[in-house]
């Protein structure tokens, strides 16, 4: 199991590798520059910083001295931010981004689980369909109708919840930005629940456990739930990696200083360090996920064996 | 007079489906006394299995069952839930085909057997363990205490029936429901089980409510007989009636439905068709990018065979045994090793391209009469495919000229020529897939257990078909099969496989009559020889 | 000829099958859900492509008078609108207003200035969103009173005003238009590249598929949203092949279904069969894989386009998309979500527009996949 966990972690060494040659040389190949937007900067100015951050330099140069800085865990300055290097841009937000994306994500398992079983439970009776319903409008309205919904209603009628910004942390501050996250993750884990426990349910050795007598607990929980959490593990890997690294959408109409809002707004500005750091980010994220996933699988499903 | 433990009054069945409701069961009465073991025999579809499933009110969630299944006076369809949990598992119990997926995957065999034991007897957990224990020593589970950890994955079909068995008797119950528990098993597999159960049912005097429709098992095993058909009994009575003086036409059928006849060797001098040597089929498994060197599995392992116009070889072995991978490499749908002749010519390095003439001369019949059909074309285009490809002049109208007269030949109305293949039964797909080898007019056909997927009173016909066809296109068959019975029909020369090798040789008769290997003689010891088992119980 | 040989043999009606595709067509008519979502999508296409042509507003006419109006089923101007209105109109004309009254669709009133009213005035009047077709009905002999009488022009806004007075009616079904076709088009993009590309991986298998399938493991990994935002980068604002390249973005997933069906195709029995009559690959392609490859891709390609019409939406929302005056539903949605204090129907509307539209492709595409795929329930 160890080794498995060492070959797999070399593994990923060449796929970052991948991403960063990837993402380097595509965001360098877009037209544009950090320093040559709307920004007035006059040519010697510009001509002085792009000296000062090595943007003259052969690309390829410039591409080994990104990736001996990556080495030491040196993101470099950001471009358009200039008084932050990206590692402090990083080591701001992504405790905001990350409290708010697990907070989404444990919801959205907790209650998305429960709300699939109960409808596997009863399979074409209404509280199903109920289920069905709401799994279809979580998984279909967007994120950016349903925050300024929320706004709309929490925060403008029903003055319950501010309308937005981080207050410190503060928990009324965390409502909605959670809410927006988790309620589509929460449809689509419903709608995998229901799907995997029916499928669960209907299988031989449910049907073994019925013959034998044992209690519908039993039969339910410790039978066919295990069975039914395998797709559901699979889904969840990536979707932490995705909510973790924070959203644009929800940061955005939320006012969240997180790092969703990073990643668009870096690469319309040719902030180069910074895409690049938030690509590595998330690309780390998306491995350590990954991996979890396979180790959970191992867990849960004895026939899964790393050797 | 034994007392009666169970007993069915009326019972329905009904399945809501997209087509409306289907009545699977229709109204039957049965009944089964302490100790006695009741066959209920029938084909697929006659509802044999619904019946009991709705006993045990394990029908799947479109079913509905009415009337009165009484255990004891107790009406099970009426009990409550919790009341039901105390019989179920405890005083009625149930194993079913499928010994491969009927154990939870994800939990140890000791688990899993512990589980029913705890609930029904209220024994701690120690003292549950060791009743597993016993349990397994029972069932003859050799190492029990090293099994009672392994993962179900981690045994053979055969091992893991008798884990369920095991659990089964777990609580002493007072009926046994064996649902074709043997069908799935390798058929010297199969007679263990059998004689397990019988040794069991001895031992503790379980009631046993035997469902099958291998007749042969209902003759050793079976007091009584309910012979189901469309959701009826036809016919009950004890087992000794029901063969000697069956009443029913139904039951006639099935009694004589066991294929007979025998077959002739060829002429000694008959021109050699299709020559293997050496035939070495090797498969790699896992493997490849960053995996490490695959596995390398010898899946047919230097096989000789010659097969003569008009012969017909029977290839008899257990699942795994790589006979129908021989079948295969010998028509080269796969790579192999050696030499292989084709009338003479030698095909074993020939490509593709230089194969695809000769195709129409050497055909191949697949087991599964659903999987082998294109399920989006028409009778019609699937059995004329092969002459879009050998007789491309053909015209419309010929081809379908062509298709009419195939579909004749193996005893289907042309009509059915613009239908799909999902709107025909087993039975008649069957024959549509040998139509669509025959329309190309072969000299040799792999037939791939083209009767093992089928009712016994349709392989009857199936077998009959392929004989006549034989004898009316001087054809030379390749019958791959496990079921011995089928076989001795069909062949008139016989090769004994074991794990890619041939174990024994021969003409038929002398294979059946006089086996020389050990594996040889237990195989048709299993298969066949009904009064040996009947004394050794 | 032989067409003709061929009718008159034809069996009775009775011996013809019912397809696959025929069963797949009366269990879809069996689901109300999904039908009564085609029927709405087919309702939906038709008013946002023909509903614009039958507004009185251009979708970028701007009326200053009616800045963030909200909805109503009446028409405007009510009536302290046109009071409103009027008291503009005579500051510009630098006049003062004395009486004013109204009959029947005209407002009559009486002015009154310190210079002779100069008839050219009458010019800001029929400037204005409101008023029309304005006269001199009389003046007084000195000429610094005038009785001016204007027919006021009726507007219906059924969904209200957009901030600079653009309505919104025509705005949205206009947004509909871009959507629904940007849906469709990088949707047909992303299938047809998706099922070459995990057709040809899943059919020559071995080493080529394993690299090929290796690529796509690649391209999942890379951050789907910065993929987008470079192809924005390079494609800038033109928004035909931004959204191709959209919709080459998104054949991934595509990709992967149809090399999966195709490797178990290849291993079906009949594909077997096939190859034993000596059928070529290209006819084994034709005949068995692309026909019962054909199921999955529908499925696929109507939940794709859902897909594709929320990402235009997001990207809209970013502004990333559609760009000003053209508009589509993210647009306008961004827009309303930016209002939202001030003009809520500035979000309702487009938003219902959307998520009703999303709603009816998900039904249609699980419609489907239960009617090509039965097994599944």
């Amino acid at each position: 199991m160890l080794l498995y966990l060492i070959r797999r972690l070399l593994t990923a060494i060449p796929t970052l590798f991948v991403i960063v040659t990837i993402s380097f040389f595509l965001i360098r190949v877009a037209p544009g520059g950090p320093f040559n937007q709307e920004r007035g900067l006059s040519p010697e100015i510009k001509a002085n910083l792009e000296a000062q951050f090595g943007l003259n330099d052969p690309l390829w140069l410039q591409y080994w001295h990104y990736l001996k800085n990556l080495l030491h865990g040196n993101f470099g300055p950001s471009y358009n931010l200039p008084d932050f290097t990206v590692t402090e841009l990083f080591r701001e937000g992504l405790p905001i981004s990350i409290q708010l994306g697990a907070s989404a994500l444990v919801l959205a398992l907790l209650v998305g689980g429960t709300l699939g079983i109960i409808a596997a439970l009863n399979q074409n009776r209404a509280a199903d369909y109920a289920v069905i319903a709401t799994a279809t409008a979580g998984s279909t309205i967007p994120t950016f109708v349903i925050a300024p919904i929320i706004q709309l209603v929490f925060a403008l009628s029903w003055k319950l919840l501010p309308v937005g910004g981080w207050g410190d942390g503060a928990l009324l501050n965390k409502i909605g930005p959670v809410l927006t996250l988790a309620l589509p993750q929460m449809a689509i884990v419903a709608r995998l629940m229901r799907g995997s426990m029916i499928e669960s349910l209907r299988s031989h050795h449910i049907r073994t456990a019925r013959a034998m007598g044992l209690s519908d607990w039993s039969v339910v929980v410790k039978h066919a739930l295990r069975g039914a959490l395998l797709p559901i593990i699979s889904y969840a890997g990536p979707a932490a990696a995705a909510l973790l690294t924070g959203s644009i959408i929800v940061e955005t109409i939320f006012a969240i200083p997180g790092v969703g809002r990073y990643f668009v707004q870096a690469a319309l500005n040719r902030d180069y360090t910074l895409v690049m750091g938030t690509v590595v980010v998330i690309a780390i994220f998306t491995i350590i996920f990954n991996l979890i996933v396979d180790l959970l699988y191992a867990v849960v499903d004895p026939r899964v064996r790393y050797d | 007079m034994a007392e009666t433990v169970l007993e069915v009054r009326n019972l329905r069945v009904t399945f809501r489906t997209l087509d409306g409701t289907v009545e699977a069961v229709k109204g039957i009465d049965l009944v089964v006394k302490a100790g006695e073991t009741v066959a209920i025999v029938g084909e697929s579809g006659s509802g044999k299995s619904q019946t009991m499933m709705a006993a045990m009110r394990l029908l799947a969630s479109n079913g509905e069952a009415t009337g009165a299944v009484e255990y004891r006076g107790r009406n099970l369809l009426e009990l409550p839930k919790s009341e039901l949990n105390k019989v179920r598992g405890a005083k009625i119990s149930m194993i079913f085909q499928e010994p491969m997926t009927s154990l939870d995957p994800l939990y140890t065999i000791g688990n899993q057997l512990i589980e029913p034991i705890m609930r029904h007897r209220r024994l701690g957990a120690k003292d549950a363990k060791a009743e597993a224990l016993r349990l397994l020593k029972l069932v003859h589970i050799p190492d029990p205490e090293r099994r009672m950890g392994s993962y179900p994955h981690e045994m053979s079909g055969g091992q893991r029936q008798r884990v369920m068995i095991a659990m089964a008797l777990a609580n002493d119950p007072d009926v046994l429901i064996a649902d074709e528990p043997t069908t799935a098993l390798d058929v010297t597999i199969q007679a263990q089980i059998l004689v397990l159960l019988a040794e069991l049912q001895k031992k503790l005097g379980t009631a046993i409510v035997f469902i099958t429709h291998d007749l042969g098992i209902v003759r050793r095993l079976a007091d009584r007989v309910y012979v189901m058909r469309r959701g009826e009994v036809v016919e009950s009575g004890p087992t000794e009636q029901i063969f000697t003086t069956p009443q029913h036409d139904y039951t006639r059928m099935l009694l004589s439905a066991e294929p007979t006849g025998r077959k002739a060797p060829p002429a000694p001098n008959a021109p050699i068709m299709l020559d293997g040597r050496n035939v070495e089929v090797t498969f790699r498994i896992g493997g490849g990018f960053l995996a490490g060197p695959p596995m390398l599995l010898r899946a047919v392992d230097r096989i000789n065979v010659i097969l003569k116009e008009r012969q017909t070889i029977g290839i008899v072995g257990e699942s795994g045994s790589g006979k129908s991978t021989l079948g295969r490499a010998l028509l080269r749908l796969l790579p192999s090793e050696g030499r292989i002749r084709f009338e003479g010519r030698d095909i074993s390095t020939a490509t593709k391209d230089q194969m695809r003439p000769l195709r129409h001369e050497m055909q191949l019949v697949f087991q599964d009469p659903f999987g082998s059909l294109s399920p989006r074309m028409t009778v019609g285009q699937i059995i004329t495919e092969g002459l879009r490809v050998h007789e491309p002049n053909l015209t419309r109208k010929e081809r379908d000229q062509r298709a009419k007269e195939a579909l004749r030949e193996v005893g289907l109305d042309p009509v059915m020529r613009n239908r799909y293949p999902h709107e025909f039964s087993g039975g008649q797909r069957q024959r549509i897939a040998i139509a669509r080898a025959m329309i190309l007019k072969p000299k040799v056909v792999v037939l791939d257990e083209p009767t093992s997927a089928l009712d016994r009173s349709v392989q009857k016909q199936i077998v009959e078909l392929l004989r006549k066809l034989q004898a009316d296109n001087d054809l030379s068959y390749l019958f791959i099969s496990h079921d011995l019975a089928v076989v001795r029909a069909m062949a008139d020369y016989i090769i004994v496989m074991k794990q890619g090798k041939i174990v024994e040789e021969g003409p038929t008769d002398e294979i059946f009559d006089d086996p020389r290997e050990a594996y040889t003689q237990t195989l048709m010891a299993a298969a066949l020889d009904a009064t040996r088992f009947r004394a050794e119980v | 000829m032989t067409e003709l040989a061929d009718a008159q043999a034809a069996p009775d009606p009775e011996a013809l099958g019912r397809s696959l595709w025929g069963d797949a067509w009366l269990r879809l008519k069996a689901n109300k859900a999904a039908m009564f979502s085609l029927f709405y999508l087919v309702a939906m296409t038709l008013v946002c492509v023909f509903g614009p042509f039958f507004s009185p507003h251009a979708y970028t006419t701007i009326y200053p008078d009616y800045v963030r109006t909200p909805p109503s089923l009446s028409p405007y101007p009510q009536q302290e609108m046109i009071q409103g209105a009027l008291a503009d109109v005579t500051r510009r004309m630098r006049v003062d207003m004395k009486e004013m009254k109204q009959e029947d669709g005209r407002v009559v009133f009486t002015v009154t200035s310190t210079k002779p009213f100069d008839d050219r005035n009458l010019r800001y009047i029929d400037r204005s969103d409101t008023f029309d077709d304005a006269r001199v009905e009389s003046k007084s002999p000195d000429g610094l009173e005038t009785v001016i009488s204007a027919a006021t022009m009726q507007k219906y806004f059924l969904f209200g005003t957009d901030n600079v007075g653009r309505d919104l009616f025509t705005r949205t079904l206009v947004a509909g238009r871009i959507s629904l076709s940007i849906g469709l088009l990088a949707g047909l993009v992303a299938v047809t590249i998706g099922v070459v590309y995990g057709a040809t991986a899943g059919f020559a298998g071995g080493k080529t598929d394993e690299v090929m399938m290796r690529i796509v493991d690649v391209l999942y990994s890379l951050p789907f949203i910065f993929f987008v935002i470079m192809l924005v980068v390079f494609f800038g604002r033109n928004f035909v092949l931004m959204f191709l390249a959209v919709g080459a973005v998104l054949w991934l997933d595509m990709a992967r279904i149809v090399r999966g069906q195709a490797l178990s195709i290849r291993r079906q029995e009949y594909v077997q069969a096939a190859e034993a009559m000596g059928v070529s690959q290209a006819g084994i392609l034709m005949r068995h894989v692309i026909p019962n490859l054909l199921g999955p891709v529908v499925i696929y390609m109507t939940l794709l386009v859902p897909q594709v019409i929320l990402l235009e939406s997001f990207l809209s929302f970013l502004g990333l998309g559609v760009q000003e005056p053209m508009t589509s539903w993210g647009v306008l949605i961004s827009a309303g979500a930016a209002n939202i204090g001030s003009a809520n129907w500035m979000l309702l509307y487009p938003a219902f527009f959307l998520v009703s539209t999303l709603f009816a492709l998900n039904f249609i595409g699980d419609g489907l996949r239960d009617a090509l795929d039965p097994k599944d329930r």
